[in-house]
Order: C-alpha cells, then sequence, then structure tokens
C-alpha cells in the first residue's frame, strides 16, 4: 500500500487508478482460499508451496502472482485454488499437487483434470469456477469478492471500488439521503431478527442528542454458522466502510467492532484492515477531507453464545459482564452507557456500500416483497454441496438444497432442514417450496436467522435435534431469570429421557407448557425462543415424540439407547469386514463362521454398519422391537453354489 | 483460609497486571480485553491476578471474579499445555462429534473440563469450531484436525509433549 | 411538574406519573401483583417474571415484567388471565425442586404456590442437581452493591452452575451489616451463615465445585 493519507473524493480516485495502472487483467494470478476451514485442510501451506514455486520454476516470465485470499465458500472441497484470468477452480489441492499445477495451469495452458470438480449427478467434470452449478445459481453480491481479495492489502478492495461509496456519502449525499436510501432499500438485519435496517438508524439518528454509538455484531455463534466470520476473515473493509457509512447518516463518531474470540483469524485481519484504513484516512478526523470524524475500537468476547444479544453485547462493551438486561427501551434510544446506540451484524453492514453504489432500487428488484436482497447462509449436515452460499430471497429452499447444495449423500431421504440454529426450527419435506423470506420462515413456526442451514436425512432422530438445541441453549443460558434457566434444565432433562427410553405420559403436555412460559416470561430471546427446535420437532414430528416414549422405538435409529445393532444370518457371508472394523471387538465369528454381535460389548458407534457391502446389507438397526435369537454357535454360512 | 491458586511472585503478577492496563489507558470498559489478555499470558487466571486487576483498575472485587467465572474462555485453575476441543456443533454432530468424543475421552482418560494429571492435556467440547463441512473437527493447540482416525490421535497425542 | 399518566389496570382508571412503571402504579393503586426479586430501594431486575403482566397498546397484547415496564398513557393492563396464571404457576413449579426443605416449600414461594394452584412436585422427580435453595432473586447481590456500597457478595458461574457467593475479605464487615439475611425469599442465607459465618459460601466454595 501507499502512505498516502487521502484528503479528497479525488485523492481517492487517484490512487484507484494508481492502483489500477499497475495491475494487468490479463496476468495469471493463483487464489488459494485460506479461509479458517480451508486452512484447516492445510491450505496455508498450499499457499507458501505455490509462493516457493512461482519463484522456481520462474513461469510466463516470473509474472504469476500468488495470493492467499479469503474464504471462497465451496468447503466441503476444501482447499480451492483459482486460477485468473481463466478462472480454472482446482479442488481439495494437496501439497503434492503444486508443482503439477504451476507447471501445467500456469507456465503451460493446460488443466489437471483430476483437480477438476467432478459433478456428482452427470460425472462431469467442471473447468471453471463460474460453471460449476455450486456457483452459477448463487447471487453473490456481498460474498463475491472474497475470492479476489487478500484481506491483509487495502488495495486489493480498493481496486474492486472499494470505499466509492463512503466517499459518495460524504460528498454526494447528505445524512437524511444516506438514510432515506437504506430505507428505501428494504434492508432488513441479517442477524436473526430481521428489523429494518433503515428503521433502527432513524430511531438511533433521532435518539438525544450527543455521543452515539454504532457496532458491528460479529458474535455469531449458531452452531454450524460461519458467514459472518468468513466476511470478517476475508473481507473487513467492507463491514468497514458500511459502518463508516452508518456512523454518517445517523451521527455518530464512535463505533465498535465486537469480534468473538473464537475468531482469531478473523480478529486479526480486522486488526490490520482498521490499521490500513486508519493510514489511507478512512478511519479519522475529517475523513477524506470531510467535516465528518469516525474511529472503531475492537472488542473480542471470550466465549459466550448470550453475549451476542444486544443488551448483552452492549453491556460487555461497558466492561460489565455480557448478560442482557431487562429493557423496555430500545437500545437504539438507550443503549451504551444510556446513549442511542445502533447495532447490526457483520453481513447488515457488509451490504451498505453496495446499496448506495448501486441504489435502493437496484435493490429492491432482488428478492420478495418483504425480504429483499440476497443472504448468505451456511449449508451444512447431510447435503452433498457444504460451504457457504448467497442466494437472492425468493429463491426456494428446495432449490437451494438440491440445485446448489446437490442434494443428499449416500442416497438419502431428505427429513427435514434446519434453520436459525438454536431459536429456529425444523422444516420438513412438505414445506420445501417455501421461498426464502422472513416472514414465510417464521410462519412455518422457524426462522430466518443468521443464515445457519442444516440439512437432516432420514438416520436423523427430530427428538434427539430437540434434546441437541436444549442442551446447546441450557449451557448458554446466562442464567438470570427462572423460565429460561430452569425451564431449559427441565426440558432438557425431559427430552434426554425420551431419547433414553425414559419418557413418560404428560411429558409431552410437560414440554409445551414449559416452552410457553420460556416463550412469553424470559428476561431476552435467548430464553423466549429457544424451545423453538422442541416446539417444530412435536409440529411436524410429533410421530417420532409418541414412538420414543410410548414404544420405546427411535424410528431414525439414531438414538443409541432404544437401537441394537443386529448382523441378519441370512444375509451374513461371514466376510470379517466388520470384525475388524469393531473398535470393541464385540462381533463374533470367523471366516465362514456367521457374524453376530455381542451387544454387551456393543457401543453403537454404527462402524459395521457403515462398513458392511452393500450387496450384503447384513447389518441392521433395529429400534422397538424384540432382537431376533442368535445363532447357533460356529453357524456355518451357506453359500449357494453359482450355476 | 489458604489459597491454593498463588503465584510464587506476586511482584510478576502485579507488574505484568500494571502493562495490561496500561495497554488499554486503565479504562474500566476493557476489563473483558484486559482479562483475554492476562489469560492468555498465564494460561490461567488467579486470585492474585484477579485481586490485582480489581485494585489497579479500581472496580468491585465480585465484578471481576463474576467475569472471569461467567466466560469459557477464561480458567480460573491451571489448564494443561494443551488444549483439546472436540467440536460439538450441529454438523459435526451429525456426523459422529460425539463417537469421536468418547473415544479421545477414552485414550485421554479424562472427562470434558478435565485436566490430566501430568498438566499436559486439558479436554474441552466446544460447540462450534466454524469448520462444518470437514466435520467432525477436533483441534489440538489450535490445529484442526479433520475426521481423525484412532490412530490419528494416538499420533497426534504422542507428538504433544 | 411530573407528567401525569392515565392507564388502565384490570379494568380500573389508575393515575400514574411519568417515569413510574407499570408495578409501582398498581400498588399505590391497591392493585396486587406478586413479585419475588423486586424491592422498593433496588433498581428493579426483571429475573423472577412472576410479575409478568399483559400489556396493551393499539390493540397489540404483549407480555411484560411489570416491575420494569413503563407506564403509558392509555395502556391498558391485565395483572391476570389464563396465561399470566400458568406463567406464575409453572415459575415456581419449576422453582420448587431447589428450594423444596423437608419437602415443603415457604414464605412468598408458597403463598404464590397457593394462590396459582402450582403442584410443588411436579418436576421433583426429574430435578438431578443438587438443590441450592437459591433462586438467583439477586436481592442480596444488588442490596449489598445499591445501597449498603459493599460489594461483599457477587454472582459467579453462568445458567444452572450460576451462583451467588460471598467474598471471605469482604465478609467481615458482614457479620454486623447481616442486611441481606432478611432478604433472602427462601431463607437460605440465614440459615447456611447460622447469622455467624460464611463458610460454606464463599467463592472459594465456588471454585471447589461445593456451591
Amino acid at each position: 500500500m501507499s502512505n498516502k493519507r487521502l484528503c479528497s473524493a479525488s485523492d481517492l480516485e487517484t490512487l484507484r487508478t494508481e492502483i489500477l495502472a499497475k495491475r494487468n487483467p490479463d496476468k495469471p494470478i493463483v487464489t488459494v482460499c485460506t479461509g479458517t476451514a480451508c486452512q484447516a485442510y492445510g491450505s496455508l501451506e498450499v499457499f507458501r508451496r505455490f509462493a516457493d514455486e512461482l519463484k522456481k520454476q520462474g513461469s510466463r516470465g516470473s509474472v504469476v502472482e500468488a495470493k492467499a485470499t479469503g474464504c471462497h465458500g465451496f468447503c466441503e472441497q476444501g482447499p480451492v485454488v483459482v486460477i485468473f484470468p481463466q478462472e480454472i477452480c482446482y479442488v481439495r489441492v494437496k501439497l503434492e499437487d503444486v508443482p503439477e499445477i504451476v507447471s501445467t495451469t500456469l507456465a503451460g495452458d493446460g488443466v489437471i483434470e483430476r483437480l477438476l470438480y467432478k459433478d456428482p449427478v452427470t460425472g462431469e467434470r467442471i473447468a471453471k469456477a463460474p460453471d460449476i452449478p455450486f456457483y452459477k445459481n448463487q447471487l453473490r453480491i456481498v460474498f463475491g469478492n472474497n475470492k479476489y481479495i487478500d484481506p491483509g492489502d487495502i488495495d486489493d478492495y480498493i481496486a474492486l471500488g472499494g470505499y466509492s461509496a463512503l466517499s459518495k456519502a460524504l460528498f454526494l449525499m447528505t445524512p437524511e439521503q444516506v438514510l432515506e436510501e437504506i430505507k428505501r432499500s428494504g434492508l432488513r438485519g441479517r442477524g436473526g431478527g430481521g428489523f429494518p435496517t433503515g428503521v433502527k438508524w432513524e430511531a438511533t439518528r433521532n435518539g438525544s442528542r450527543g455521543l452515539k454509538y454504532v457496532i458491528v455484531n460479529c458474535d455469531e455463534g449458531d452452531p454450524g454458522a460461519y458467514m459472518d466470520r468468513s466476511i470478517m476473515e476475508g473481507n473487513p473493509h467492507a463491514v468497514l466502510e458500511g459502518l463508516t457509512i452508518g456512523a454518517y447518516a445517523i451521527g455518530s463518531q464512535e463505533g465498535f467492532i465486537y469480534v468473538r474470540q473464537e475468531y482469531p483469524i478473523a480478529y486479526q485481519n480486522t486488526i490490520q484492515a482498521v490499521r490500513q484504513a486508519e493510514e489511507y484516512g478512512f478511519l479519522a478526523k475529517g475523513i477524506l477531507g470531510s467535516g465528518f470524524d469516525f474511529g472503531v475500537t475492537i472488542h473480542r468476547g471470550a466465549g459466550a453464545f448470550v453475549s451476542g444479544e444486544s443488551t448483552a453485547l452492549m453491556s460487555a462493551i461497558e466492561g460489565k459482564v455480557g448478560e442482557p438486561r431487562m429493557k423496555y427501551i430500545h437500545t437504539a434510544v438507550s443503549g451504551i452507557k444510556g446513549r442511542p446506540s445502533c447495532l447490526n451484524n457483520v453481513e447488515t453492514w457488509a451490504n451498505v456500500s453496495v446499496i448506495i453504489n448501486r441504489g435502493a432500487e437496484w435493490f429492491n428488484s432482488i428478492g420478495t416483497k418483504g425480504s429483499k436482497g440476497s443472504k448468505i447462509f451456511s449449508l451444512v449436515g447431510k447435503v452433498n454441496n457444504t460451504g457457504l452460499v448467497e442466494v437472492p430471497m425468493g429463491m426456494t429452499l428446495r432449490q437451494l438444497v438440491y440445485d446448489i447444495g446437490g442434494g443428499i449423500p449416500k442416497g438419502k431421504r431428505f427429513k427435514a432442514v434446519q434453520t436459525g440454529g438454536p431459536s429456529g426450527g425444523v422444516i420438513p419435506e412438505r414445506c420445501l417450496d417455501t421461498p426464502i423470506d422472513f416472514d414465510e420462515l417464521t410462519k412455518l413456526g422457524s426462522m430466518m436467522g443468521s443464515g445457519g442451514m442444516v440439512v437432516m436425512d432420514e438416520d436423523t432422530c427430530m427428538v434427539d435435534t430437540a434434546r441437541y438445541f436444549v442442551n446447546f441453549c441450557c449451557e448458554e443460558s446466562c442464567g438470570q431469570c427462572i423460565p429460561c434457566r430452569e425451564g431449559l434444565r427441565m426440558l432438557r432433562e425431559i427430552l434426554t429421557d425420551i431419547c433414553e427410553g425414559k419418557g413418560k405420559e404428560g411429558d409431552i403436555e410437560a414440554i409445551e407448557d414449559i416452552a410457553e412460559v420460556m416463550e412469553y416470561a424470559s428476561l431476552c430471546a435467548l430464553g423466549s425462543t429457544a424451545a423453538n427446535p422442541a416446539l417444530t420437532t412435536l409440529k411436524y414430528f410429533r410421530d417420532e415424540y409418541e414412538a420414543h416414549i410410548k414404544e420405546k422405538r427411535c424410528p431414525a435409529r439414531a438414538c443409541k439407547a432404544l437401537t441394537a445393532y443386529y448382523i441378519d444370518p441370512a444375509k451374513c457371508t461371514a466376510c470379517m469386514i466388520c470384525r475388524k472394523s469393531c473398535p470393541t471387538e464385540a462381533i463374533c465369528g470367523d471366516k465362514s463362521i456367521i457374524h453376530w454381535i455381542e451387544q454387551e460389548k456393543c457401543i453403537k458407534c454404527n462402524a459395521c454398519f457403515e462398513v458392511c457391502p452393500p450387496r450384503f446389507s447384513a447389518v441392521r438397526r433395529i429400534s422397538g422391537e424384540p432382537l431376533p435369537p442368535p445363532p447357533a454357535p460356529g453357524t456355518r454360512v451357506v453359500r449357494e453354489k453359482k450355476r | 483460609m489458604v489459597s491454593k491458586t498463588r503465584h510464587k511472585e506476586s511482584t510478576k503478577v502485579s507488574r505484568a497486571v500494571k502493562k495490561a492496563v496500561g495497554s488499554y489507558q486503565r479504562d474500566q470498559d476493557m476489563l473483558i480485553q484486559i482479562l483475554l489478555d492476562l489469560q492468555s499470558m498465564f494460561g490461567w487466571l488467579s486470585e492474585e491476578v484477579l485481586t490485582e486487576v480489581s485494585e489497579q483498575l479500581d472496580v468491585p472485587v465480585t465484578r471481576v471474579y463474576q467475569i472471569a467465572s461467567y466466560y469459557k474462555a477464561f480458567s480460573l485453575v491451571p489448564t494443561g499445555r494443551y488444549i483439546v476441543k472436540v467440536c460439538l456443533g450441529t454438523a459435526c454432530q451429525v456426523r459422529g462429534a460425539p463417537q469421536l468424543l468418547n473415544v479421545v475421552s477414552a485414550m485421554l482418560k479424562m472427562k470434558p473440563s478435565e485436566t490430566s494429571a501430568d498438566m499436559r492435556f486439558t479436554l474441552e467440547t466446544v460447540n462450534c469450531l466454524g469448520c462444518c463441512a470437514m466435520g467432525p473437527v477436533i483441534a489440538v493447540d489450535g490445529v484442526y484436525h479433520s475426521k481423525p482416525s484412532a490412530s490419528d490421535l494416538r499420533t497426534i497425542f504422542e507428538a504433544a509433549k | 411538574m411530573p407528567m401525569t399518566i392515565t392507564l388502565q389496570i384490570d379494568g380500573k382508571e389508575v393515575k400514574a406519573t411519568k417515569g413510574m412503571t407499570v408495578l409501582e402504579s398498581a400498588r399505590e393503586a391497591g392493585i396486587e401483583i406478586p413479585t419475588l426479586c423486586y424491592h422498593e430501594k433496588l433498581e428493579p431486575y426483571g429475573v423472577c417474571r412472576i410479575c409478568s403482566v399483559e400489556v396493551e397498546k393499539k390493540g397489540k397484547t404483549r407480555i411484560v415484567a411489570s416491575c420494569g415496564f413503563p407506564v403509558e398513557q392509555g395502556l391498558v393492563v391485565r395483572t391476570r388471565s389464563p396465561r399470566i396464571d400458568k406463567i406464575r404457576k409453572v415459575i415456581i413449579e419449576l422453582v420448587a425442586p431447589t428450594t423444596m426443605v423437608d419437602g415443603e416449600v415457604a414464605g412468598e414461594i408458597k403463598k404464590i404456590g397457593n394462590e396459582y394452584g402450582a403442584d410443588i412436585h411436579r418436576f421433583e422427580s426429574r430435578f438431578r442437581a443438587k438443590p441450592t435453595r437459591c433462586i438467583l432473586c439477586g436481592r442480596c447481590v444488588r442490596y449489598c452493591d445499591e445501597v449498603i456500597g459493599e460489594h461483599a457478595i457477587g454472582f459467579m458461574g453462568r445458567g444452572i452452575d450460576r451462583r451467588a457467593a460471598f467474598f471471605p475479605e469482604k465478609a467481615r464487615a458482614c457479620l454486623t451489616c447481616q442486611a441481606c439475611f432478611n432478604l433472602c425469599p427462601t431463607g437460605k442465607i440465614p440459615s447456611e451463615t447460622d447469622f455467624v459465618v460464611f463458610d460454606g459460601f464463599s467463592v472459594d466454595d465456588y471454585l471447589a465445585g461445593e456451591l
């Protein structure tokens, strides 16, 4: 980066021109995704290897650049490497593949087939990233830039037009006009609440004169959701720019960025981005020579899901324990230290500069009547293409799960998709054609939430799913109020008992009673929504609860206490494969002697079920019926003679 | 009563706390940040550290203790050299995280939240490491491992000395 | 001049001043709303949720904690309804196992339980933790913080592991103060400190996992 401090809108444009002049769009660049997930696959080493190899092989006049970017979103296929300008996409790249990629695709014109993405249905190998269905069906308004940006280099952001929205806001628009634009865009909070962003900004702006605060909530805590992490890691300036524009519209000079402690890379990248923004003067007294001052302080969380609740987060920023407070006056009116405070989610802030640059009308043209724009989802669980996807509001859940997600692996049957994290609910197959929309999802009993979308198949037990989320909330509850603390304690006991075959008559009514009290009498939204997973699973899968309670049967055959593993003597060919895979040596038998599971030793790890060759399918899971008697010891396999 | 949780050199503690507090201009709003830095430095927060923070920052000791005992990032007892985290997030859960936890627990001969007698390992469960496509995931000393087999785990634990 | 506000509580017209809470205005008008964590000398905390009431504004009804909800002109308040009654009943049922002594609950908890038909044994068999006899109403902590100014007792932990614990060095002043003893709705503090010592109730006991 240059060491100029930018003092006017034209300074910024001059800098941008200079940066672009030094960049040749035809120059080959190999980008390696180094988001947290790909890094866990070893992508950082892959990147370093590229950097080394390029020095060694001196490909194509030694002008190939290696760039480490943030998350591309195709996490199932990491480490992901994309080579520009052709946008050739290599997946599951290993360290050993690097020299071949350099000599074949960078120094030469070739493409390595085995490293290309293979469509699981057609078997076709697809070379270019934009042609891969996973990417093709998305609308990556906010997330798309991640693959072009090295988060450690502000110039990458500027090269893509970064900070032009801020410049436009400061010099071509009044704060009121910026506010109007956001209101007209229809942007709704992306953190879960879906509250109209423009209305929140306006309430803060109209709060009492004096100190006002704007806050970035990066305390993303829903298990399975990591959209905000990927934005904060991979494109922190998008958030900073949006925050600064918001501060201008609201009349705030001081911002806070709250990053959860479990995101060390996002935290480091944010610190670096703030430093670079300050050096250029994007965060300063008199930004770009305007009369507007703005600066930010970064706070780390310390490991508490409930600290993401707005009153709790503001408490933490005040140096007090991050627990919610009873508040009947909106934090936009009275927040941090009683001052008007506008808290928005990372993704919400990241949408702001896009709206300012492209206009509210354009934003309005995307999405549904009540939900405008796009939304980033973390598509995980029992689905082929897991990762981060950005789609227009209005796309149906079915399109998301099948067209982008590639459907359910191993030929299993779809059962439900869980949205909204611990505050949300399950959505069954018959509702899959519901469009993705704040109000539509709420009508189903679930919610949009922050974007976690967990796909579940026939092997997932819905009662266990409810138990899992209730357990999570029970551990994360701050414990202040009785309905949440004691309600979750009891719900956890009841649901655990049901999963262990200890459910009794009256349990479902108890769950519903406790859920009602939690919903209406809890102090904060953690408590008031924590029973939703239990309520929606009851609504759509009540038969599973009744089977567990009345028949001691788990229809999904997942609850260990209610499931026994059984090898069918008629199908077993005594091939020994399951015997070798059993971690507790619970399977007796031998070559040509029928295998049999000793129930006392079985820990129900599922290994035998998974390894038994499909053509035999001799291992069965039994629930709710008595186990057939064992064959006599030493019974030999009867093999049919081939004719 | 005798506190079992004392550092031997109290000036070392007060100097470390002074530095941490000073790096945030003794701003009481930054109490949680200060404790995070001290946790990182010492590996845990002793009674001495917490009392020193209370005095130097002029906040009630109850508030300091409340914060230190409320958050997962803080430990009020010494922890092992290697923190082993097993992710129990939703995606890992459906991909067999509970079984992985059983295996790890058996291998280390510990239950979650326990520290081994030789202070080498502390076992924890976490609610989401954010690598959902790689589940089930275990992190040892910050390094992530995807779908480790029993022999992978043995190798990892042996290497951690 | 403080602004006068007129609201309706249980069909009765009530006059209040701006800045009052629904609970305060109800009490002034002689209308009963049960509470557990409320204390007139302390900032409303809103954690027991027993004082929950229905409030209706512009046709929309919500349930709020009356100890914290500010009065508004034209607000319609209902202190009883099937849902409110259920809330109070179930709250007592939920705290009964941890507060029970010899199979009985006492004091305000017993009174509210009787009034709302709570079955104090409903969740007994599924309460598998060690009873603490504490409902975490926070009156002790808050009184010491806000009125006495000693900060001798504080909250530790989170969720179902949340506890109130004394800090021994500070607690030396407690022997003569004893202000929190009579504030405790379950009688835990006076019975466990024997009006004398705080052993078994301190932060060291918390760290040892004994609270």
